[in-house]
């Protein structure tokens, strides 16, 4: 790989050892992927902040290279954290967890990154432009911001963005360049999906055949997939498969642009959604919590959310999971306190999947995200149910999944 | 024998090779405390992986397994050397940050564990006690 000499200064530890890491961990990748150089990058999202994820050992290394003097130089945003940061007591969460989780967030305090934790950067804040580079970890977000923003960027684990982080590069391989951003899958949708859920059952499926294929989708003339439809299918397909960029027939920008199939790309037709929600569902009844917003809600389906409620009694938990401005602003237009008004609860900062959900009594969920329900499903002890947001509202209601 | 590949982390190091068919997943697969691979049906489960040369087709699973070779070496319980058929990101980053030399593009089909293995930079030597290789 091809260094400047700046580069092959921080390589050699004159800027200190904490960016000497970074290089060597970002040239490593580069040989490894056969990267010709590294590419600068506009900004970073960082994965490996919820403490159930990271362990010890992550908190470990965070604090010892913030120590070192790791600073980030492009605007960095971090995914979710184990708990709300501020309501953690309130919801439950054990304080020695707690505690835990507040020195990972401080450990990247240090190195200069705000504490605005959320799968859906590009919701709050961090939206990149068309074909800017960037790197990114939180599988949902890579593929939201290839897909339908048109930026560039490969699935990143937490080290790899952080190192691109403190030095601004990143290897350009991969999905950094055109030529690997053509579809190699073609998939005729035959089966009209509907809610949000539909479009998650068919990323599900899809992501599951696919591997690390490029979906090309060609929707049937009445379908039109907006934000909430695209972000709940490209997470799906990023959970149940390694799909980082797919293409939408004349609704994504690189499908609008060019010619994006491969020849001979193989087709796939999905006629129906029903071995997807077969899948997804565990057989228990009961719900202790259900949870809409993964990846983290949008204004959108808050107001859905709190539509759908309309001032019902809750017998089970109900938590809508968002970014902290998307809260903001849904708090101003008094969508939070509909949600409230019900007994259901909005909550910053979190993903459940890193969260003590056992240590909290919570072992059934429901939820209307495809990827929440394939993650809930190998967590031991755990039920899902997974279905229609108006489906998970009535189990929130009964505290039991409708026949 | 003696074999050259690619330099993932640099530097030397030697000692008993503990060779898996299998890849290896760190997060959830090696206790961090202990090195003793816990994952279920796995070639290696019950065996500790400290102060080996682990040798093994590549990683796989969470990258968060990264942190886990960090871990591991904090505790004095990594294995002093890597040898991959092919690295991927997660064990380059973890032998990175745990600081152990790892070497890949390494045709691992002919070592045995036991056998007797030095790494320097990109260069793997290997004996093994009684005979050939």
């Amino acid at each position: 790989m091809r260094l400047t000499t700046e580069e092959q200064a921080m390589e050699a530890g004159e800027h200190g050892p904490a960016v000497a890491k970074a290089m060597e961990i970002l040239v490593a990748l580069g040989e490894i992927y056969g990267a010709e150089e590294l590419v600068p990058v506009v900004s970073v999202q960082v994965a490996g902040v919820s403490y159930g994820n990271l362990g010890q050992a992550g908190l470990d290394f965070l604090q010892a290279w913030a120590d070192q003097g790791a600073r980030v130089v492009v605007p960095t945003t971090l995914n979710p954290a184990g708990m709300d940061l501020e309501a953690w007591r309130q919801l439950g969460i054990p304080e020695s967890y707690a505690r835990r989780q507040l020195e990972v967030i401080e450990a990247y305090r240090a190195m200069g990154i705000s504490a605005s934790c959320s799968c859906t950067p590009y919701l709050t804040g961090n939206r990149p432009r068309f074909a800017q580079h960037l790197a990114w970890s939180e599988s949902s977000a890579v593929s939201y911001a290839n897909s339908v923003l048109g930026a560039r960027t490969n699935r990143e684990g937490g080290p790899s963005a952080l190192a691109a982080a403190i030095t601004g590069r990143t290897p350009g391989y991969g999905l950094h360049l055109e030529r690997n951003r053509q579809a190699t899958l073609v998939v005729d949708v035959k089966c009209a999906p509907q809610s949000w859920a539909d479009f998650g059952a068919l990323g599900y499926l899809v992501g599951r055949q696919s591997g690390d294929a490029v979906p090309y989708f060609r929707f049937g003339p009445a379908e039109s997939p907006g934000l909430e439809e695209l972000k709940t299918l490209g997470a799906a397909m990023a959970a149940s498969g390694a799909v980082a960029l797919y293409h939408v027939q004349s609704v994504t920008p690189e499908a609008r642009l060019r010619d994006v199939v491969e020849s001979q790309a193989p087709n796939l037709t999905i006629k129906s959604l029903d071995e997807g929600y077969r899948a997804l569902n565990s057989p228990g009844e009961r719900v202790d919590l259900v949870w809409i917003g993964c990846p983290h809600a949008s204004l959108v389906e808050i107001e859905q959310t709190a539509s759908c409620l309309n001032g019902k009694e809750l017998s089970s938990r109900l938590w809508v999971i968002a970014g902290r401005e998307v809260i903001r602003e849904a708090r101003a237009r008094g969508l939070i306190a509909r949600i409230e008004a019900s007994g259901g609860k909005v909550v910053g900062d979190a993903c459940l999947l890193g969260a003590p959900l056992v240590e909290m009594g919570i072992t059934s969920l429901a939820t209307n995200s495809a990827k929440a329900a394939f993650y809930l499903r190998s967590l031991q002890g755990t039920q899902v149910r997974f279905g229609s947001l108006e489906r998970c509202v009535e189990a929130a209601g009964t505290g039991v999944w409708p026949a | 024998m003696r074999l050259k590949g690619r330099s993932i982390k640099s530097g030397r190091s030697s000692g008993e090779a503990l060779v898996s068919r299998d890849p290896i997943g760190f997060f959830g697969g090696v206790d961090p405390e202990t090195g003793v691979v816990v994952e279920r049906g796995h070639e290696l489960e019950g065996r500790s992986i400290s102060g080996k040369v682990l040798v093994f087709p590549g990683g796989k699973g969470s990258t968060v397994g990264s942190y886990t070779l960090y871990r591991l070496s904090q505790n004095g319980r990594a294995p002093v050397g890597i040898i991959n058929s092919e690295s991927e990101a997660i064990v380059a980053v973890g032998a990175i940050i745990a600081e152990i030399p790892a070497v890949d593009l390494i045709d691992i089909s002919n070592m045995a564990t036991g056998d007797l293995v030095s790494i320097e930079d990109d260069i793997v030597e290997v004996t093994r006690p009684g005979g050939a290789p």
